[in-house]
């Protein structure tokens, strides 16, 4: 079997007394969109924080590609194919949204330590960033100030400067949290493009998108994982069922 | 934002025009001494200018921006002691002197943020000042005077107080011109990034610190050619001139000017001196007066004269 992109063996990470992630083992394939899922504090946020790098974890490996990448920063995992989107949206408000992305491609196109020529005026950063405005159906707010977008655009736009440096791997961190229903059918069927051309790890807590759209779903609960499978395993585990999802959904 | 951008144009224009034209005004109404007061308004303003590139841009709070003046005057005055009065040798020596000293605070105080990167600097620059107190053989306390001006050559005698206007004013324009490129270059898209959401700018593969300390090093190089200047017009340097009341002057005229937008440190200098001008004539304590009027600024004008003026001439054009 080939090596997997991502794989994370014993991963933990305590706060005080409380083991946010408890013993995480897992492995994403190229290109595979796993889904993580559990009621709240069960540590999934956690554990994007951990893979992006922005939590050192108290034990236990990340590898990407067989390569250990546990002590690393995050900005070096950008530089090596991990992005992440944020549950509570985190842009640069008073940059327009051609300029978040734009920074983003600006960030994996070499170093910045050019003074002179003005970025935004730029084609090798507005090309790639409106590019990948119009993929996701903001290119007609390209020029609009990031503070001034509705939500569901702000949430549109976390993606876009996630997709902008390319990755290989991206954490999206609920991206459709507290969108309505119009916004949140876009990140869908936006999501169900982007399957399979890059690997997802995607945390969300509508169970009609997750099993909709995921190649298998991790069950998380207080910091462990309690099963992994194909959503239709998942759908028959007992376990899961007492724990999580609730008899009458099944029924 | 089109409107935002002329309306900065006129403003940095008409401030531009002005000073350009201050000195033959001013002879020609036979107040000659304003070439003296515009010329150290116009080096501070490179000073809080330099100041505002890490500030506006750049989110660093530094509470000892006047050590560098401090550093560029010792440089003009320590040469010209030892008999060295190229101006070439004075102020490179001043540049890269003050650079290297903003490396070394830099490196340590940017692993700091928020009020503990305030202190740390403050702290530095205090160090700096009491080391220059410490200096005996430069006259310690007492400062050290400067025989002659740095010498640029024949053609451009400093002892003339038009050149040296002009020097200061022409060094004003380029600084301004060169810091518009670097806030609008990808260098400075990475500090205002980092300014914005550090956090984000870490998730998409940035590593910030490198671009806040170069950018930390340009302002301090900055401000280093002001103190030159400044030993230059005074033909005298002392530790007071690094005092960190000084520091929060530059900082006040920040604030006052405009935050974020380098045009606006100039008009913040022009304010402030000229109000501590008027207002010392007035009263011993000025600043009783001026104080209220910087929190009415940083209450009711955030962003300060500069947006002041160009609001007004955003509406009055529609």
């Amino acid at each position: 079997m080939a090596e997997p992109l991502l794989s994370v063996a014993g991963l933990c990470k305590h706060f005080g007394g409380i083991m946010a992630t408890d013993d995480i083992s897992l492995t994403i394939a190229d290109g595979e969109l796993h889904a993580i899922i559990g009621p709240n504090g069960a540590g999934k946020t956690t554990l994007v924080a951990q893979l992006m790098g922005e939590l050192r974890p108290d034990c236990g490996s990340i590898r990407l590609d067989g390569k250990d990448v546990t002590a690393l920063p995050p900005y070096r995992r950008s530089l090596r194919g991990i992005a992440r989107s944020f549950q509570i949206t985190s842009v640069f408000p008073e940059f327009t949204a051609c300029d978040n992305v734009a920074l983003a491609v600006q960030a994996h196109s070499g170093g910045s330590f050019r003074f002179w020529r003005a970025a935004r005026a730029d084609p090798a950063l507005r090309e790639p960033a409106r590019a990948v405005l119009d993929e996701i159906g903001l290119g007609h707010r390209a020029d609009v100030p990031a503070a001034v977008l509705a939500h569901g655009e702000q949430r549109l736009l976390e993606i876009a400067i996630a997709l902008a440096s390319r990755p290989r791997l991206l954490l999206l961190d609920e991206p459709m949290a507290g969108m309505g229903i119009d916004d949140a059918a876009r990140m869908m069927s936006f999501l169900a493009r982007l399957k399979g051309k890059i690997a997802l790890l995607l945390i969300e807590h509508d169970m009609d998108a997750v099993f909709a759209l995921a190649d298998r779903v991790t069950v998380m609960l207080y910091g462990s994982i309690i099963a992994t499978g194909t959503p239709a395993q998942i759908r028959a585990n007992a376990e899961v069922r007492k724990a999580y999802l609730g008899e009458d959904e099944l029924a | 934002m089109k409107n935002s951008a002329s309306a900065r144009g006129l403003v940095t224009f008409a401030v531009l025009a002005i000073l350009a034209l201050l000195p033959p005004v001013a002879s020609l109404i036979g107040q000659g001494f304003y070439v003296d007061v515009f010329t150290r308004i116009m080096i501070f303003a490179i000073a809080a200018l330099s100041l505002d590139i890490i500030l506006g841009y750049g989110g660093m709070v530094s509470f000892g921006h006047a050590a560098y003046l401090g550093i560029g005057a010792y440089a003009v005055g320590i040469l010209a002691f030892y008999g060295i009065d190229n101006g070439f040798v004075q102020f490179g020596v001043a540049i890269l002197v003050s650079a290297a000293a903003a490396l070394f605070i830099g490196f340590i105080s940017l692993r700091t943020s928020g009020i503990y990167f305030i202190m740390i600097t403050l702290a530095f620059g205090q160090m700096i000042y009491f080391l220059s107190i410490s200096l005996n053989t430069y006259g310690g306390d007492n400062g050290l005077n400067i025989e002659r001006p740095s010498d640029f050559t024949r053609l451009v005698d400093l002892r003339d107080a038009n050149t040296l206007y002009y020097l200061v004013f022409a060094i004003m324009a380029l600084f301004l011109f060169l810091g518009r490129r670097l806030v609008a270059s990808r260098f400075g898209m990475t500090i205002r990034g980092a300014k914005s959401n550090e956090r984000r700018m870490a998730a998409i593969g940035f590593s910030v610190l490198r671009y806040r300390l170069a950018a930390f090093v340009v302002a301090g190089a900055m401000c280093g050619v002001a103190g030159a200047l400044l030993a230059n017009q005074d033909l005298f340097v002392s530790p007071s001139i690094m005092q960190w009341t000084r520091s929060g002057e530059i900082l006040m005229m920040v604030i006052l000017g405009g935050m974020g937008t380098l045009v606006g440190p100039i008009l913040g200098a022009v304010a402030f001196l000229a109000l501590e001008t008027a207002l010392s004539d007035v009263t011993g304590h000025w600043q009783a007066i001026m104080g209220p009027i910087l929190v009415l600024v940083v209450l009711f004008a955030r962003d300060g004269i500069f947006g002041l003026l160009s609001r007004r001439l955003e509406l009055r054009r529609g």
